[in-house]
């Protein structure tokens, strides 16, 4: 049978088109992605927080980092700016100039990596060498598989992986929830530290409980908080902050495994607002649409050797 | 068959010499940043992690060098044979681009020396879109060398070889044109992970097809780009009646754009953005405008027989598509948090040094390879 050059190109037309039909991008996205089974996490309490930083040091302690030093002329205490290749973990103060009451609203915040539900990074990275684990749902680094080509950095929404710029054999620095603690039945360093119970280290879904009874404390009265691990007993008592009715992370660009509660609005805090699908199932459900087990490709590149070599073959 | 010829001539000329010494200076910088990592030389930074290396030698570089594919594109597939002559010399042009832009990219890259990981099937990511891109590329390059070694064969007289390379070569032209319309849209699909770090006006689930568009659209602007400047300084006849029939494409093609680009921004409420006067918008006008000027221009008939408009067209092309793709790549991504990027010195010498190391190569191969189709008597005045 011989199928003749403009047929064929009909149906490639045809095919392209249908293609392009099926990928209205709007509809492109594939489903969202569950929890993993052993899912753990950090819940961080704004309102709890009193900005003492034992985290930071801890997380310093724990990762095996230097410090740093942001102003040259007084290099007496770690003191970064912001997360960064000898920072995994970094507590930020929100403040109005003038105001000191927190009813105005100054707040802290913690920031590090999410722990994403569906992570753009490792479905960025080329060759797997961000890993989410498929038991306890970690982000973890390999620096044997990392090409440095920093796709992650551009794909995370909340610009946590970073980069060893100044490094001949640099590497990709982020929290990864001290995985080597966890391996050996501990908790992350930063919980451990906490002196307030601001930093709570937890099962995800026990965590997700827990906020949501805090969302439903009344504000001034005392309440028991869990500190460091929320499977432990060990309990302080505070007064209940006036909450945002917000858990940010629980559907945060399909959620992550990192949740914060806060008293002033999470934008304040650096914290953007982000829609419930991830921008990564938009991106796979595309890319997966085009190359479904490579099919259209293979089929493309058999008409095209087919019609080539019908004309070189005509030539001679 | 078409016949070709090598120019000859002196190759180490004033501009070759000028070329080599920005070339060197690059080198050094490239040494700099060997010795004491990226940050030494470069402005990129956490928020900005990418720079002028991925957006201007990868992102942009690989589009002009889409000559090759887009005229394998119309010789094979709309099998329009008349189109020949021009092909070797932009296939050439392809292999330099697109081998540079590997170039780039080991340097670009923090651990190349594990730049291998690519290939290792237990490493892959199915489903990262820079895996398929650096994959298709990688390979790609090989094909480009592999469709122009039949130049070089011609040269060394290897008749034998040059006669086995041929019972083959269908496969890699047609190599030729798949891979470049796989990751030409794959270089789109990229950045639909930046999300809302994007501006509304680039960040579009239409990003694979603009991409594939404007690699497209750029190819056909270089080939007639390369073919009026070679003319004018080789003193060759202009291959006049090919770029004129070739440019009656152009303003389909532009149409087609313009309304996906416009109609895409429009239906997701953006639009005004673009007429706020802020820098974004602007950038965001004046791409669409240069597009706009190059369809008018080429829409009438008569100005496809002119020299001067359809080079003014074809610099309005190279301009308008390579800033969207600069565009989307660093003007229009902002991390937020207060990151700033501008490229520093020494990394903008890395760039003009890969600049520079083309048209040297250019130079040497059309003087020394055949190259440049052959002129008859009567032509060569």
């Amino acid at each position: 049978m011989k199928i003749r050059r403009r047929e064929f190109l009909k149906g490639v037309a045809a095919g392209t088109l249908l293609l392009a039909a099926e990928q209205n991008p709007a509809q492109a996205k594939r489903a969202r992605k569950d929890l993993p089974p052993k899912a753990v996490g950090i819940l961080y309490d704004s309102t709890l927080c009193v900005g003492c930083k034992v985290c930071e040091h801890a997380c310093k302690q724990a990762n095996n980092k230097a410090a740093e030093h942001s102003i040259p002329s007084e290099p007496l205490w770690d003191d970064p700016r912001d997360l960064s290749d000898k920072t995994l973990n970094i507590i930020k103060r929100y403040g109005v100039e003038g105001q000191k009451d927190s009813v105005e609203g100054f707040a802290f915040i913690k920031r590090h990596c999410m722990h994403c539900i569906d992570p753009a990074c490792v479905s960025a990275c080329p060759v797997s060498a961000l890993l989410k684990d498929p038991e306890n749902g970690v982000v973890t680094y390999n620096k044997k598989a990392c090409i440095g080509c920093r796709y992650c950095q551009v794909a995370c929404p909340y610009n946590i992986p970073k980069f060893e710029w100044d490094s001949p054999f640099p590497e990709i620095v982020k929290c990864q929830l001290c995985s080597h603690l966890l391996a050996k039945g501990g908790i992350s360093a930063c919980c451990a530290a906490c002196p307030t119970g601001a930093s709570l280290f937890g099962p995800v879904e026990k965590l997700r409980l827990e906020a949501k009874r805090r969302l439903g404390m009344e504000p001034g009265k005392y309440y028991d908080f869990p500190v460091a691990d929320i499977e432990s007993t060990e309990v302080q008592q505070h007064r209940a902050g006036g909450y945002v009715k917000h858990v940010y992370g629980e559907r945060e660009l399909g959620g992550s495994q990192v949740l914060y509660l806060a008293g002033v609005p999470f934008a304040n805090l650096g914290l953007p607002d982000l829609p419930e699908d991830s921008y990564v199932a938009l991106a796979d459900g595309i890319q997966y649409a085009i190359y479904k087990g490579m099919v259209y490709p293979i089929v493309v590149l058999g008409g095209l050797i087919y019609i080539i070599r019908n004309r070189e073959e005509k030539k001679e | 068959m078409q016949e070709r010829e090598a120019l000859g001539g002196k190759v180490l000329t004033v501009p070759f010499k000028v070329c080599a010494a920005i070339a060197l200076i690059g080198l050094f910088f490239i040494g700099k940043r060997f010795i004491f990592g990226i940050g030494s030389v470069s402005n990129m930074n956490d928020g900005y992690p990418w720079g002028i290396w991925i957006a201007y030698d990868v992102v942009v570089g690989t589009a002009l060098a889409c000559a090759g594919y887009s005229i394998a594109l119309i010789i094979y597939v709309f099998n329009k044979g008349e189109y020949s002559p021009l092909l070797k010399p932009a296939l050439m042009t392809s292999m330099f681009g697109y081998t540079l832009a590997g170039v780039s990219v080991i340097f670009d890259i923090g651990r190349y020396w594990q730049a291998y990981n690519i290939f290792l099937p237990w490493l892959s990511n199915l489903h990262s879109v820079m895996f398929e891109v650096a994959l298709c590329i990688g390979t790609y390059i090989l094909v480009l060398w592999m469709e122009f070694a039949p130049v070089m064969l011609d040269k060394f007289k290897a008749d034998q070889l040059k006669a086995r390379l041929n019972r083959i070569i269908f496969v890699f032209i047609a190599l030729g044109i798949l891979l470049p319309t796989m990751h030409q849209s794959s270089l789109g699909t990229m950045m639909l992970m930046a999300g809302h770090k994007l501006s509304p006006l680039w960040w579009s689930g239409f990003l694979p097809l603009l991409f594939l568009i404007t690699a497209v659209v750029i190819g056909y602007a270089a080939v007639i780009f390369e073919s009026l400047v070679a003319a004018i300084a080789f003193k060759r006849p202009m291959e006049m009646h090919l770029l004129s029939k070739i440019s009656a494409l152009m303003p389909w093609l532009l149409g087609l754009y313009l309304v996906v680009r416009i109609e895409d921004v429009n239906l997701r409420g953006y639009l005004p953005l673009a007429f706020e006067g802020g820098l974004l918008g602007n950038l965001f006008l004046l791409e669409n405008l240069l597009f706009l000027g190059a369809l008018l221009i080429l829409a009438y008939p008569n100005n496809r027989h002119s020299p001067q408009l359809l080079f003014i067209a074809s610099c309005a092309m190279l301009l308008g598509g390579s800033m969207y793709r600069f565009n989307t790549y660093i003007v229009g991504f902002d991390p937020g948090t207060g990151w700033r990027y501008f490229p520093s010195v020494p990394e903008m010498f890395i760039t003009f040094g890969i600049i520079a190391a083309e048209v040297m190569a250019y130079l040497w191969f059309v003087k020394t390879l055949p190259v440049l189709p052959k002129l008859t008597k009567a032509q060569h005045t």
